[in-house]
């Protein structure tokens, strides 16, 4: 492992590379936060300088804050995240225990049903989901969606946490039973806090894509009072196309919580998509 | 081995008691799945199979998709549609899977300095929504912005700029790139993985025998990797012929200018719930789900049956 392999030209090369992406990755991102502390004149006539005493300006946040009910969105989304993750992950353990556990008839091909979802999207019923939506009055509420998003996230969460618990091992559940443990026990007990660190990286993996959907916002809960955080940004940048300063700071205070979680996280998701192989 | 268990099963244990706690840890998860996923999505495949006559719901069979695949007021649409779903596929796998693939070979030199910083850095842009994404880019390419006739200029190719996203001949190309930069960072990492996971031992046999360098890699790891890139791909399919977020946010429902960015995902949308003058089908809605349905079953089918089953894997 530790012979140099690649010369000095060729290590400075993909550096060169290497910095060049990450330089393409993050331009976007940097520009638009920059631009959204600066005066209108300044986004304008110099959009690669940083803010400085002059050009500094809030006018965009306050005019957003002012505007949208931004406060109400993040709410909305915090609550659809955070309890479609607690079902999927409760839900989703539960399922992956009795896969991975007992042995009964119907096993693989329950696994096989369960397994379905993570290739076939659930979009692809959405006109029947609006319509059950709209049969049991869940149209514009939370619950549709926290439901939808629940069942969207309990396949993987069921792959991978089976996985994960076949590695548990059988002695140390068999002497739970031989102490008089019920099921149920062993199940909250014994095995959920042996497999906590893969439901963090299923609650990441679930997490983004409940955060950042348009689609069953846009379709299920397009109501002003249940608009998510996506949703409002979208619709908010749309009225104000012509507002520069508006539409800047939308779009920052709608990067700035998800940049802050990758930088709490990002060493937990990406050991997980890389499935440990980076430590 | 299996047969032991299961005679054991059914003669060592003859009245076991009925193991109700399996039901219970099974039946919630059960429940919401089928009830919110594969009963609507059966469901969305049976109502192509309807349509109203008369103010009635009534079985026309296959009537749907020949009105989708034949008449003039869908034909074109929808063939418009698919067509730009096939390029908009075509550019992801020809840009954002190559990429991938170096940048994850890049990363995955021993002892590179900075990978950790490179490898957070790069895969940034994926967990922002479609939305930031979209209109991030829509203020950089506009010319009114001019940040990128200003970098085009540095490098003497202002002549070329253009408003592309407004364009019918390169909207397609500039939204299926923006969607690269953004996706980029999961062929990275998953093909990543897989490269840290090649064994040194066949590393080293491979420079004992004096392959080294380019020759190495494609010789040894990219073989060595070719389940990784199977995978990829196929989430790259089953992502793409899904898609709709970033289109709606970047050129609105109508796929603009002239539909020229129009993919299934949009073309379901405003059929299924019809924009500005156009009234919502949930017939036709349907009928389009399920060809989008047929296309990522096909797809999956042949990834799991063709391709996954024939790239050799190597045990280590």
């Amino acid at each position: 492992m530790s012979k140099a392999r690649i010369s000095p030209l060729r290590s400075s090369f993909v550096h060169l590379a290497l910095a060049g992406y990450t330089v393409v990755a993050l331009f976007p991102v940097v520009l638009t936060i920059l631009n959204s502390l600066k005066d209108k004149n300044a986004i304008f006539r110099t959009p690669l300088q940083p803010p400085t005493a002059e050009t500094f300006s809030l006018i965009g946040y306050t005019t957003v804050l002012k505007q949208g009910d931004f406060i109400g969105y993040f709410q909305n989304s915090l609550i659809v995240t955070v309890i479609s993750i607690f079902f999927a992950l409760l839900f989703g353990a539960m399922a992956a225990f009795a896969l991975s556990e007992y042995r009964f008839r119907g096993n693989t091909l329950m696994g096989l049903y369960l397994a379905i979802g993570i290739m076939i999207p659930i979009r692809l019923g959405t006109v029947a989901i609006l319509q059950g939506m709209v049969a049991t009055g869940l149209v514009n509420t939370l619950t549709a969606l926290i439901l939808v998003y629940t069942a969207q996230g309990l396949p993987l969460a069921i792959f991978i946490l089976s996985e994960f618990m076949r590695t548990v091992s059988d002695d140390l559940k068999n002497a739970g039973r031989i102490d008089g443990l019920s099921e149920y026990a062993i199940f909250f007990r014994l095995v959920l806090p042996l497999v906590r660190p893969a439901m963090a990286t299923v609650a990441v993996f679930t997490m983004i894509p409940i955060w950042n959907d348009l689609w069953f916002p846009l379709i299920l809960a397009p109501g002003e009072a249940t608009k998510t955080v996506t949703l409002g940004s979208q619709v908010f940048i749309g009225q104000f196309v012509t507002n520069w300063n508006a539409v800047l700071a939308a779009l920052s205070l709608a990067i700035f919580p998800v940049l802050i979680l990758y930088v709490i996280f990002s060493r937990q998701l990406i050991r997980g998509i890389t499935a440990g192989a980076v430590k | 081995m299996s047969s032991a268990i299961s005679s054991e099963d059914t003669i060592g244990i003859p009245a076991r008691p009925k193991r109700w706690h399996i039901l219970v840890f099974l039946l919630p998860a059960f429940i919401v799945y089928s009830a919110v996923m594969i009963l609507p999505l059966i469901e969305t495949l049976r109502l192509s199979l309807f349509n109203t006559v008369d103010g009635q719901s009534t079985f026309v069979g296959l009537h749907n998709f020949q009105v989708l695949f034949g008449d003039e007021r869908w034909a074109a649409d929808f063939w418009r549609a698919l067509k730009n779903n096939f390029i908009f596929f075509a550019i992801h796998m020809l840009v954002q899977n190559p990429l991938g693939i170096a940048l994850a070979a890049m990363l995955s030199i021993p002892k590179l300095r900075l990978a950790a910083f490179y490898r957070t850095a790069i895969f940034m842009p994926t967990i922002l929504s479609f939305v930031i994404v979209g209109f991030i880019w829509k203020l950089i390419l506009s010319p009114i912005w001019g940040i990128t006739p200003f970098f085009m200029d540095l490098v003497g190719l202002k002549a070329f700029f253009g408003p592309w996203l407004g364009k019918p001949g390169s909207a397609l190309i500039a939204v299926s790139l923006i969607s690269v930069w953004q996706n980029v960072g999961i062929p990275m990492m998953l093909i990543y993985a897989a490269l840290l996971n090649i064994p040194d031992e066949v590393i080293e046999a491979a420079e004992c025998d004096g392959i080294t360098g380019w020759s190495q890699f494609w010789k040894i790891k990219l073989p060595l990797v070719l389940p990784a890139i199977g995978m990829v791909s196929i989430l790259t399919f089953v992502g793409n012929f899904n898609a709709f977020d970033l289109i709606y946010t970047v050129q609105g429902a109508l796929a603009g200018p002239d539909g020229s960015t129009d993919i299934l995902g949009t073309l379901l949308y405003r059929t299924f719930f019809g924009f500005q003058l156009q009234l919502g089908d949930r017939s036709m809605g349907a009928t389009i789900a399920t060809v989008m349905f047929l296309i990522i079953l096909a797809g999956v089918s042949l990834y799991l049956f063709g391709i996954q089953r024939r790239v050799r894997r190597y045990q280590f």
